[in-house]
Order: structure tokens, then sequence, then C-alpha cells
């Protein structure tokens, strides 16, 4: 210890460091499945990032091409396999916008109903998650435990747990189950329960605030400069909410609020989500007390498959049964761009026609995909830490980002 | 719908659109000359009456197996307006010419969103960009041969990284997951 | 024990008696290790939220032993490949499994998994058994939880039924055509050379 002076300047000199490449993914719990993160470090500072995906695509255009009209709804429930729902009505949508079909009343406060269901799904899993990566892990079980009793009711409406499948081009497959209604409130009642629980646990939580707010910021005008929508945009401040703007189904009929925070940070895109929990609580209770009898389906033998009874005792009701499953709906030749607002943002089509029984393109403008886009933005020249609550909030689903 | 968008480039920019016409929506396209394609986008997000600031997609239509098949791709751009309300509908048509790669000016200086697109459009169709920063494939992985959303493509060209153990495929026999 | 010399009525006694003591050796392994699988789930698809649902507390994969899902391959002996594997993830899915230690096991968790699916395209691995060996097939697209638990205890009977050892010493198979059936230990003696 007799150059003791010397070993604290030492200690004080420059070091020799030079900039860190980690490896991020593709099978790293904190990358929710299948992203690839380039990360050039330089101490605990990114210097530099680059996503690397496609590690779950399927070939969602090209198997889409393939099938008919009908048969694509199943991929499309794979691509924000947690809110299925919001993609098949979605995809119908715009199929109907196509057609130019309008569909029964009632089918359309139906999807309304599944799509703010699934709706909760979404924000129930992500808010989840988010507890779950920051340490969190009974905030995770609240959340999923709620989010269990939507998708019994789902799995009741539809027959699938997930994958629902559920609608047709011009309204929908089959009515509400008998008894379906009063278990959705009960079951609204619950999630509100189990909700506030979870917000409870992490809202005012020290840790979980400290780690949220001020990390994974993006301004406005990155924001809409990368096409950010959906909460993530709303937490910056722009109200914009294609619900609100562009009413589609029966939304304008509906009375709720569109939350927007602030800041466009972590903390102000968890908190939007939590509030869009809330609404959609208000949304379906007022889709339930104003749901009007009638039809789910329209009657047009051309379009949707004619009822049981009459493919087994006409001919006419054979033939299109067999016409619609062999070759499928015809759809005229032509084009269409239709967006509805899913659970992380604008869901888009743009649908081609050749004028045959099966799509010649259909392009789907995933929220995920320009969001994931600005994650580089959103983390250079922040901690490493800060990147696992951004890739949570921003709720990046593999199955849609990657297509 | 994108009408008054369209109207307000008209005048402003000479001969921006090649073509107007309405799809089955009744939503109006315009159809923008590949060399005008820098400025009409710049118009769109730069002059305050327009205020084209909200990046919307972009995608690519092969028309190969459509009834008049020339020029053989069509770039869609959609970009939205918060202000107007408004999406705007822009299409570009480029063609293959013989031994050629189709190519188009990128607009990724005027919107950062279209960076990943026309990768996207690259890595799936062959459409190379002018100016793009980083062209590589994005989805797809390098190695990979051709661009698979082409209606040329085979629907099950499946290209293997890895040299398959031998099993019983009782439905398409062993084998057949590399055939191209 | 091939280098001692020793006369054949002594031999087949000993082997009997070795015979019998393996087996004992082979079920209590068997017991231990069938219930305490620890699991890399490499979810990938949409079969991940059904995992999370089996891992949370209504449906519990915790009750089978399997409860904690270790996030590392080399502390794992249960691979659970969950959702679709591309081409361009298959040489990432070999990697992690050659990295996991022997005994290993591998369930293939829904269709897409197992077969392809209905990705019968450009982009999809049609199966993992294409590159790595499974021993448990779970159908579903994806899978109910209930599904998921009956899979788990597929693979625990299998794993029962296995032939475990301290120490192998049969030349090492290079196809390692059946996981978990040779366990392989590097490193000092075994303790089986105490006993003659």
């Amino acid at each position: 210890m007799e150059n003791a002076p010397d070993i604290e300047g030492e200690l004080e000199a420059h070091l020799q460091s030079k900039n860190l490449v980690i490896n991020m993914g593709p099978s790293h719990p904190a990358m929710h499945g299948t992203v690839r993160m380039k990360i050039e470090l330089e101490g605990e500072t990114i210097v530099r990032a680059d996503p690397e995906i496609g590690f779950l695509h399927r070939g969602f255009q090209k198997s889409c091409e393939n099938v008919t009209w009908a048969q694509c709804l199943p991929y499309t429930d794979r691509l924000n396999y947690v809110s299925a729902l919001m993609n098949n009505f979605g995809y119908l949508s715009a199929v109907e916008a196509l057609i130019g079909l309008e569909i029964p009343e009632r089918a359309k406060f139906i999807r309304v109903i599944g799509s703010e269901l699934h709706r909760m799904n979404d924000h129930l899993t992500c808010v989840g998650a988010v507890g779950l990566e920051l340490g969190g892990f009974s905030a995770f079980l609240y959340a999923i435990e709620a989010r269990e009793l939507i998708t019994d009711r789902v799995n009741e409406l539809t027959g699938a747990r997930l994958t629902t499948s559920f609608g047709r081009v011009g309204g929908l497959n089959r009515d509400l189950p008998p008894g379906w209604i009063d278990k959705v409130l009960k079951t609204l009642d619950k999630v509100a329960e189990l909700r506030a629980e979870v917000e409870g646990l992490l809202t005012r939580n020290r840790i979980f605030v400290d780690r949220m707010r001020g990390t994974g910021l993006i301004t406005t005008p990155d924001a809409l400069d990368y096409g950010f929508t959906g909460p993530c945009l709303r937490a910056c401040g722009v109200n914009y909410d294609i619900r609100k703007q562009h009413p589609y189904w029966v939304y304008d009929q509906l009375d709720f609020e569109v939350p927007v925070g602030q800041n466009g940070d972590n903390f102000d895109r968890y908190l939007v989500r939590v509030e869009e929990l809330k609404q959609c609580d208000r949304i379906i209770r007022q889709a339930i007390a104003k749901l009007p009898a009638g039809p789910v389906i329209i009657d047009d033998w051309r379009i949707a498959l004619p009822p049981k009874q009459d493919v087994y005792n006409t001919i006419e009701g054979v033939m299109s049964h067999f016409k619609l499953i062999m070759e499928g709906v015809q759809v005229p030749a032509g084009e269409v761009y239709h967006c509805t607002e899913a659970a992380n943002g604008e869901l888009g089509w743009y649908l081609v026609s050749s004028g045959a029984g099966h799509p010649y393109k259909v392009h789907v403008r995933a929220p995920g995909f320009p969001i994931l886009a600005g994650v580089p933005r959103m983390i250079e020249g922040k901690m490493l830490a800060d990147l696992v609550p951004t890739f949570d909030t921003i709720n990046m689903i593999g199955g849609e980002v990657e297509q | 719908m994108s009408k008054v968008a369209l109207d307000t480039l008209s005048v402003k920019l000479s001969q921006p659109f090649v073509e107007r016409y309405f799809d089955r929506s009744g939503a109006e396209w315009g159809v923008v000359h590949p060399n005008a394609l820098v400025e009409v986008v710049s118009a769109l997000k730069h002059d305050p009456g327009l205020d084209f600031k909200l990046f919307g997609s972009m995608d690519a239509v092969d028309r190969l197996m459509l009834p008049e098949p020339h020029p053989r791709f069509e770039v869609v751009y959609l970009i939205r307006s918060i202000p107007l309300n408004d999406v705007i509908r822009l299409k570009v048509r480029v063609a293959e010419l013989q031994g050629e790669v189709p190519e188009l000016p990128s607009i990724t200086p005027v919107y950062q969103g279209a960076n990943w697109w026309e990768r996207f459009i690259w890595d799936f169709y062959g459409i190379r960009f002018r100016g793009h920063p980083d062209l590589r494939r994005i989805l797809m992985y390098e190695e990979f041969k051709g661009h698979p959303l082409r209606k040329d493509y085979p629907l099950r060209g499946r290209q293997g990284l890895l040299p398959e153990r031998p099993i019983k495929d009782i439905y398409r026999g062993p084998g057949t997951s590399s055939v191209v | 024990m091939a280098d001692v010399d020793v006369a054949p009525v002594l031999a087949t006694r000993r082997e009997e008696a070795m015979g019998f003591l393996e087996k004992m050796v082979s079920k209590g392994l068997g017991w231990a290790r069938k219930y305490s699988l620890f699991t890399y789930p490499f979810a990938t698809a949409c079969c991940g939220m059904e995992y999370m649902s089996v891992a949370a507390a209504r449906y519990d994969i915790a009750r089978f032993g399997a409860e904690f899902p270790r996030f590392s391959p080399r502390q794992a002996d249960l691979l659970m490949v969950v959702g679709t594997i591309n081409l361009k993830q298959a040489p990432i899915l070999k990697r992690v499994y050659e990295q996991m230690c022997e005994p290993k096991w591998v369930v293939s968790f829904g269709v897409c998994a197992s077969s392809g699916g209905f990705y019968d395209n450009y982009a999809v691995l049609q199966g993992i058994d294409r590159i790595l060996p499974v021993d448990v097939y779970i159908p579903g697209c994806p899978p109910r939880p209930e599904q998921v638990l009956d899979g788990l205890i597929l693979l625990q009977e299998k794993i029962a039924g296995q032939r475990h050892k301290l120490v192998d010493r049969s030349p090492e198979s290079p196809s390692q055509a059946q996981p978990g059936r040779n366990y392989k230990r590097t490193g000092p003696p075994p303790l089986e050379e105490g006993f003659h």
C-alpha cells in the first residue's frame, strides 16, 4: 500500500474501453417470442439497436392468395393471436367494403361486443406482462385470471379459446348462446375487480413507476413519422382513434372517451391501456343494453351460407352451399383499403380481387410493424434496462408484425 | 375521401398524377409517375394545408396474373392526415424490364416509417428503392433466393437451412421440405 | 465390467444381480426425473398464449412438477417447442436443443410445431421432427390447457418407462435418435466401481 496515491490515480484514469455488441433474442424471455435485437453497448448505454425480425414469418399473404375469401379467416386469427376477434371482424369488414355490403344491425353490435372483449384481453395481457417482466409476478396472475374469464366467454361464443375464426362475410355464423349476456355482465364485474387489483399493485408502486416514467420516450413528430397508431400514439398526446374519426359498425351510437396521454413514455402507454380497459367495459355495457333483435347474417345465398334446413331440403340451398364452399364468395374485381382500430392501433387491409373466389392480394397493415420500427429511436442513448419495459408497453405481437 | 388532398396537390404541383380513379369503396386513388413521387410525398408532408404527417403503410402488387399484367408491379402508399381526417391513396406503377431489377425512388428520407415497408417490398417483391439507407431483407433470411410474394414463386418453395432427419411423412413423403 | 475375467456362471449371476440393481436405480431415477421437469419454453407464436394460461393460476402446471420455466437451455431438461417454427428459426431451435444436457426430452406443442399445421408454404418448417427427435406431440391449434397437461402426463409415463442409468458406457450414438435413453456423464469414475 505504499503507492496508494498512484493506485487512486489509476482508478481515476480513463479506461480503455470499446463498445460491446450483444445479441438479445431471438429466444429471450424479454423478447416476447421472436425478435432478435443486435445492441451495441457503451457501458450500459445503448449506442445502436437493430431489431431483426422474421423469425415468425409464416407466409400469411401467400397462404391467403391460395385459398378462398372465407378460408383466409383462420389465417387472420393468427396475426394478433391475443385479440383474434378484432382481426376476424376487421378482415370481414374489408371484404364487405370490397363487395359493397351492409351487414345487419345485430351483427354490428355483436361485432362491437366481441371486439371490445378482445381489446380488454389484449390490454390485460400487455399490462400483466409488463408487471411480470418488471418483477411483479402477482400482477401477472391477476391479469391472467381476468383474461381467463374473458377467454371463457369467447369460448362460449365462438367455440375456441384463442383462435376464434368467428364471423362470416355478411355477418356472423351464429347468434349469441342463450344466457351469454348475463355471464358477460358478471364477467365484466369480476374483471373490473381484478383490474383494480392489478392497478393497485402497479400504478402507484414506486419501483414500477421509477422503471416506467421517462423511459422509452418518443416525441410526437417522430411517432407520427414512424406511423405509430393506437395507445402508443395516444400516449404521445395525439387524440386519434379510428373508432371516433371514422366510426365503423355502431361506434357512433355509443358513448365512450378516448384516453390520451401526455409524455409518450412507457408509463403513459401503460396508463392509456388501463384507462382503455375501463372504456371497453363501458362500451360493452352500452352495446348490450342497445342490442337489437334480428338476423345476424344477410339473407343472400350468393354470399352467406344458406340455413342448414334449406341445404338439406332444397336444391337451391344445396347448390349455393356447394358453390360457396368449393368456389368461395365471388367478390367483384377491384381494390379497397379499409381499416379498423385494433388493440394496438390501426389494422388496415388493402385487398385486391381479380373477380375470382380467392383474394389476389391481401395486404395487412399490422399496427405493431411501424411501432417496432420505431423502437431503436426510443431506446438509443438510454440504458439497457429500459429496453425491457419499452418492449413490453408497445405490446409487439410476433404474429402480426412478422405475418 | 382523398378528393380534397388530391385536388390540392393537382393545383400545387404541375401534373402530379398520371391518372385518378375511384375504387370499390368510392375512395379516390392518384397514380403518380415514379419521377414525381418524392416531390408529391414531400408536398404532402410539409405543406401546411395538407399536413399528411402520419405514415400509414406501403405494399406492392404483382399484376402478373391479372387481365392487364403490364406494367408488372404497383406500389401502394397510404398516408394519413389527422387535421384533415383523411387517408391519401397513392399508387406508382413500375415495370420489370428484361434482366433488370425494378427500381423506385425511396421515400425514407421524407417518412421514417417507410424504411421497413420498403425493406419489406424489396424482400418479397424484389423492387429496389434508390436512396434507401439500408436495403436488406427484413423477414426472410439472407440465404433465401427469390422473392416469395411474386406470383411466379411457388407456394411451397422451401429453401431449408438445415439438413433434415429421415422421417416418415405419410402424407407427402420425406424430403419435400426443401423442394423449390 | 468387461475387463474383469470371471467364470461364465458367476458372471450370469452377477449380471442378474446387477440387472436388478440397475432396474431399481432406473426406477428411482425415472421417478425423480419425471416429477422435476425443468421446462425451456421455446415460445414463438399463438401457442405461447396458451402456455401462459397453462403456467398461470387456473391450470397451474406446477401441480405436475414442471413448475419453473428455465430460460437457459443448459438448466432445462424439457424443451417445449411452443408454436410455429419457420425455416429462419430452425437453426436456432436446433442449437438450443444441442445446448441442453442429457437426459433431455422434447414436447411439440401445437400442430405447427408437430407438422407445420395449415402453413404449408415457403416459410414454415413442416414439423420440428424433421430437425430434432420429439417425444410427445400435442395436437391442437392451439391445444387447450387440459390437452397440454395430458401431454405432460404422457411424457411422465414415458420417462418412467425409460431406462435410466447412473453411468452409461455405451458408445456414443451419433444420431442421438432416442434422447433420454443414454445418460452420459464424463468426469470422475462412477460409484458403481465400488461394487466389484
